[in-house]
């Protein structure tokens, strides 16, 4: 086939595409995208997840490591018949944060952190670059294959010119159809639309060599099976551990590869198109894989040795003479490719642009946000950055000379935007994942794999010197690159696969773990991992200062004109403001928001119009400021009231003690005159009556009488004297105690008659039970009576009643003996009961019974001096007291 | 007929001394030990001149010098307060007392004081 018509047929096939993409973008323009929208183009159009590497690559695969090759196959058909758990979320996250990369949904759920944006972004550019490099390699190779089967072999045919019009011609159609506009969700219905058809041809074309093959050379599927058992490759060997980890890689892999998030999440027209995907993809992927044994087998057996397992599809037909079929799988072929570097090329360039790009313009440009013709930046930005993808590609296949096999290539990138899937499923499975743990993560993730596979791809000696593959990193034998840590049993790729991805997910646990997420992350974190209960997105702006008028016009600037009027006109409409710009109210704010972040990221987006909105707003940063300020306002004032409390009761204790000393001083003063007074008392008597003595002339009876009164009186004097002085030396302990064994009922005998000077005159029943008083106590007798005889001497001066009457009872519990003294006169006010037994107090100021109100304060000291005490007993109608002393007093330690 | 006095004090041996010491002086002495028996026995028996104890059980010595001053027949009848304290005193003359004997007293004073406010001379001899 001339050389010529290849390029014709593939400037028309491409000419075929440009009007596809073309059309449909009219007609959706128009709204009239009718069945497009349908899942089976969103099926088909996943088919990126088939490029050149598998269209061709597979064969090759196949020939080189048998079976091994369904590993690619069978990653994503787990990740689509699992859809429910993981896609699904996925597409709901993007649907409803209108995220518009894998870059923009890491930024987004980590605080919308531009740093995991631009992460995200080296990573997907650095793993993509071979990939798509492979895809040049794969261009090359077929065209090689045609142009040596050209005859007289007159042109000879320049690898790299080739690769180069390639690039360019890539570049071209992705910039014309990837950035045409800049749409609020991304989507590209034109290039969706001319992928599907690509994913019809690449299907076709192969199944087309695979049917030729089993019944045009072989002799049908009997014949085939034979040729396979007899080949080489039934001896395929299952490793378990390898093709675990090329099935877990192929799986990380169709989520996070950039031209699958793309198809999957970001041109994703409705959810329900999952659904028909989760069974439609895989079947498709079978199809893909079905010839793909009877190819290499067939292959091998006919085409000379050495050739290129890789260009089977191609040469196959070829060797055979079929031209047109020959044509039809290198237009499968091409279509691979072309399908693959396109939409990855538009996610690449949208990270960039997004995420790189904007972010510095913004950074450079502090008023560009209200200034610039951002639309025409983001625009050509995104040109630039598809020319500059290829340019790289390019550069890859350049550099590594297209030597290395298509799979291997393909791993690496694989392992590449793995790395991301740590983040990606921490992001929207577990809310304790932080920003600090996804960055760790990532960045530990890209240098183990950078170290253990990327760089070494490029071959020993190209960019690692040969030495560091022996001996290792700066000498470091455990640094070697294909056996960290001395781990050589597992091939590169395992090795590298198991090594980053077991760094990466420690670094990631660990970094979110020990680090405490900031407000927008959590509330972004909430919202993505609960993105299936509850229809309300965080709330993110307060109503802002921000003049409408500033907010249009970047809105045009991004949006264009038209939509971004429209926009402004329904939100009017819906505030009631028609005609008029609407207010920036938070809803309003967070709608621009949303539809600018389909277009420029949502980092980008927040702080754009976090530029605008100024400090007008409060963001939720400023808010859990207030919030722990207010906080540690609570906690100080908790503590001044706590402090208040504690000065109020320590007031409250000090008025109390102040009050007791007022008191007590009081009773002072009340003590001494109440002394004065009973020492004047008996000496006024005395006065007198020796005065009247010594007047003489007085009968005999009276001086006797008189000289009697005297004596009483002076006795009385005594008895104070006596009082005063007892009470001294009780209070101060240097009490002389006469220990020994006494009659209670002794005691109390003695008390009674001794009381009985005390108002003689009066009439007082007493009872008393004898046989309670029969015990003999261990203590100071002359004490103990004392304190009876001063309560039985209370009872007679005290008691109002009209008929006296005292009763005494006796009870012993546990080595105690209670003797209660009660009388039934109106007792003691209740308020009183306690006073009575300070020293110095009496019940009233004035005297009722001429004592000097020492007798209960003696009795309370001498009663704690005995072991026991003396209580006013309430309740008992009368005056009660209660006398409690021990059956036996040991002396106490002197 | 001989002038009464009514003498108003707790301590019986006071009491017996001063009255002895006024009989003898040939006065008239009624006796009372506390407030409630006092004031029955004023507006019973009126007497010439009150000798009212400071300090006495149930109702003090001020409490029966106010509720004797508060009738107006009694608003002249002089009355010499027994007493001990010097800020006694003062209410005491606030509550309307004509004279003050501090215990322990002579009794050559006690009559002096007594006769003084009877107006009478000295003694009959």
């Amino acid at each position: 086939m001339p050389f010529n018509l290849l390029v014709l047929s593939c400037v028309l096939y491409a000419a075929f595409l440009f009007a596809v993409a073309f059309v449909v973008e009219r007609r959706a323009a128009r709204g009239r995208l009718g069945w497009l929208r349908s899942p089976v183009v969103y099926t088909l159009s996943l088919s990126i997840y088939c490029t050149a590497w598998t269209f061709y690559g597979a064969v090759g695969y196949a020939a080189r490591s048998g079976l091994e090759f369904l590993t690619i196959y069978f990653g994503p058909t787990l990740v689509f018949i699992g859809w429910w758990w993981l896609l699904r979320k996925l597409v709901r996250i993007g649907r409803r944060y209108h995220v518009t990369s894998l870059a923009d949904l890491i930024s987004s759920r980590y605080g919308k952190s531009n740093m995991l944006g631009v992460i995200v972004t080296v990573i997907a550019v650095v793993a993509a670059t071979p990939y798509i490099a492979l895809q040049l390699q794969s261009m090359v190779l077929s065209f090689g294959v045609f142009a040596s089967a050209e005859p007289d072999g007159s042109r000879p045919l320049d690898p790299d010119q080739i690769a180069v019009w390639v690039a360019v011609g890539l570049a071209f159609f992705t910039i014309l159809f990837g950035t045409r506009n800049l749409d609020a969700r991304e989507q590209h219905h034109g290039i969706v639309t001319a992928i599907a058809v690509e994913a019809v041809v690449k299907l076709v074309a192969l199944l087309a060599v695979g049917s030729f093959v089993v019944w045009g050379i072989a002799g049908g599927v009997g014949d085939v099976i034979a040729r396979i058992d007899a080949a080489d490759l039934s001896a395929w060997q299952v490793q378990p551990g390898r093709w675990t980890g090329l099935i877990f890689l192929s799986a990380a892999a169709v989520i996070c590869l950039p031209r699958m998030f793309q198809v999957l999440v970001v041109e994703n027209e409705d959810e329900g198109h999952l659904a028909r995907a989760s069974w439609a993809f895989p079947l498709y992927l079978m199809a893909m894989s079905l010839f793909i044994v009877p190819i290499a087998v067939v292959g091998l057996d006919r085409l000379p040795e050495g050739s290129n397992p890789d260009m089977f599809v191609l040469t196959l037909p070829l060797a055979e003479g079929q031209a047109g079929l020959a044509m039809l799988a290198f237009l499968g072929g091409f279509s691979s490719a072309t399908s693959m570097v396109i939409v990855e090329a538009i996610a690449l360039a949208t990270m960039i642009s997004n995420h790189v790009v904007i972010p510095l313009w913004l950074r450079l440009r502090p008023g560009a946000a209200a200034e610039d013709d951002l639309r025409s930046v983001v625009l050509n930005a995104r040109r630039l950055a598809i020319a500059a993808v290829l340019a790289m590609g390019y550069a890859y296949y350049h550099v590594s000379g297209g030597s290395a096999a298509l799979a291997t290539i393909g791993l690496i990138a694989f392992l590449g935007v793995a790395q991301v899937l740590p983040a990606l499923l921490g992001g929207i499975f577990w809310r304790g994942a932080t920003r600090t743990g996804a960055v760790l993560g990532l960045l530990t993730g890209l240098t183990v794999w950078a170290y253990t596979s990327y760089l070494p791809s490029f071959g020993p000696g190209a960019v690692l010197p040969q030495a560091i593959f022996t001996e290792g990193l700066f000498g470091l034998d455990w640094l070697r690159p294909h056996a960290l840590f001395g781990t050589q049993a597992m091939d590169p790729i395992t090795h590298a696969l198991f090594w980053s991805m077991a760094l990466n997910v420690l670094a990631f646990c660990l970094g979110s773990l020990f680090t405490f997420p900031g407000p927008v992350e959590r509330l972004q974190g909430a919202a993505f991992v609960n993105v299936f209960e509850g229809a309300v997105g965080p709330q993110r702006w307060a109503r802002g200062q921000v003049d409408p008028e500033a907010l249009l016009g970047m809105a045009q600037r991004i949006l264009g004109e038209e939509s971004a009027l429209s926009l402004f006109q329904s939100a009017a409409r819906a505030q009631g403001k028609d005609g008029f710009l609407p207010d920036p109210t938070p809803n309003f704010l967070d709608q621009l928001e949303t539809r600018l972040s389909g277009s420029v990221g949502a980092a980008t987006a927040h702080a754009m119009i976090s530029q605008l909105v100024g400090r007008a707003t409060v963001t939720v940063e400023d808010l859990m400021a207030v919030a722990s300020e207010s906080a540690q306002i609570l906690e100080y004032s908790a503590q001044l009231e706590a402090r208040e409390a504690e000065l109020t009761r320590t007031a409250g204790a000090l008025r109390e003690a102040n009050e007791k000393l007022t008191q007590l001083s009081l009773q002072k003063d009340a003590f001494l005159s109440q002394i004065s007074h009973e020492l004047r008392t008996p000496m006024t008597s005395i006065r007198a009556f020796s005065e009247i003595l010594t007047e003489g002339d007085l009968a005999p009876e009276l001086v006797i009488r008189y000289g009697k009164i005297i004596h009483d009186e002076a006795k009385r004097l005594t008895r104070l004297l006596d009082d005063l002085l007892d009470l001294s030396v009780l209070e101060n302990g240097s009490v002389q105690l006469n220990l020994g064994l006494a009659s209670l009922q002794g005691m109390i005998d003695t008390a009674l008659i001794a009381a009985r000077q005390t108002r003689p005159d009066r009439e007082f029943l007493v009872v008393r039970d004898l046989p309670s008083e029969a015990m003999y106590l261990k203590t100071d007798a002359d004490r103990l009576t004392q304190v009876f005889i001063n309560l039985i001497s209370n009872a007679r001066k005290y008691c109002d009643a009209t008929r006296p009457e005292l009763r005494i009872v006796v009870r012993q519990r546990s080595g105690r003996v209670t003797v209660d003294f009660i009388d039934n006169g109106k007792g003691i006010p209740k308020e009183s009961q306690t006073l009575i037994f300070e020293k110095f107090a009496r019940l009233t100021d004035a005297n009722r019974a001429g004592g000097a109100g020492l007798g209960l304060a003696i009795c309370r000291e001498i009663m704690t001096n005995l072991g026991g005490s003396v209580a006013y007993l309430p309740g008992q109608k009368g005056a009660a007291f209660r006398v409690t002393v021990p059956l036996r007093l040991e002396r106490m330690a002197a | 007929m001989a002038q009464h006095v009514l003498l108003i004090e707790d301590e019986p041996n006071i009491a017996e001394a001063i009255r002895f010491l006024l009989t003898r002086d040939g006065l008239r002495v009624s006796h009372a030990a506390e407030g409630a028996s006092a004031l029955s026995m004023l507006r019973q028996d009126p007497p010439d001149l009150v000798i009212l104890d400071h300090m006495l059980p149930g109702m003090s010595g001020l409490e029966i010098l106010t509720a004797l001053r508060a009738d107006p027949s009694n608003c002249n009848l002089p009355v010499m307060m027994l007493t001990a304290r010097g800020r006694d005193r003062e209410m005491a003359e606030q509550a309307g007392a004509d004279r003050f004997m501090t215990k322990p007293f002579s009794n050559a004073e006690i009559l002096a004081e007594v006769r003084a406010m009877l107006g009478r001379g000295s003694a009959p001899g």
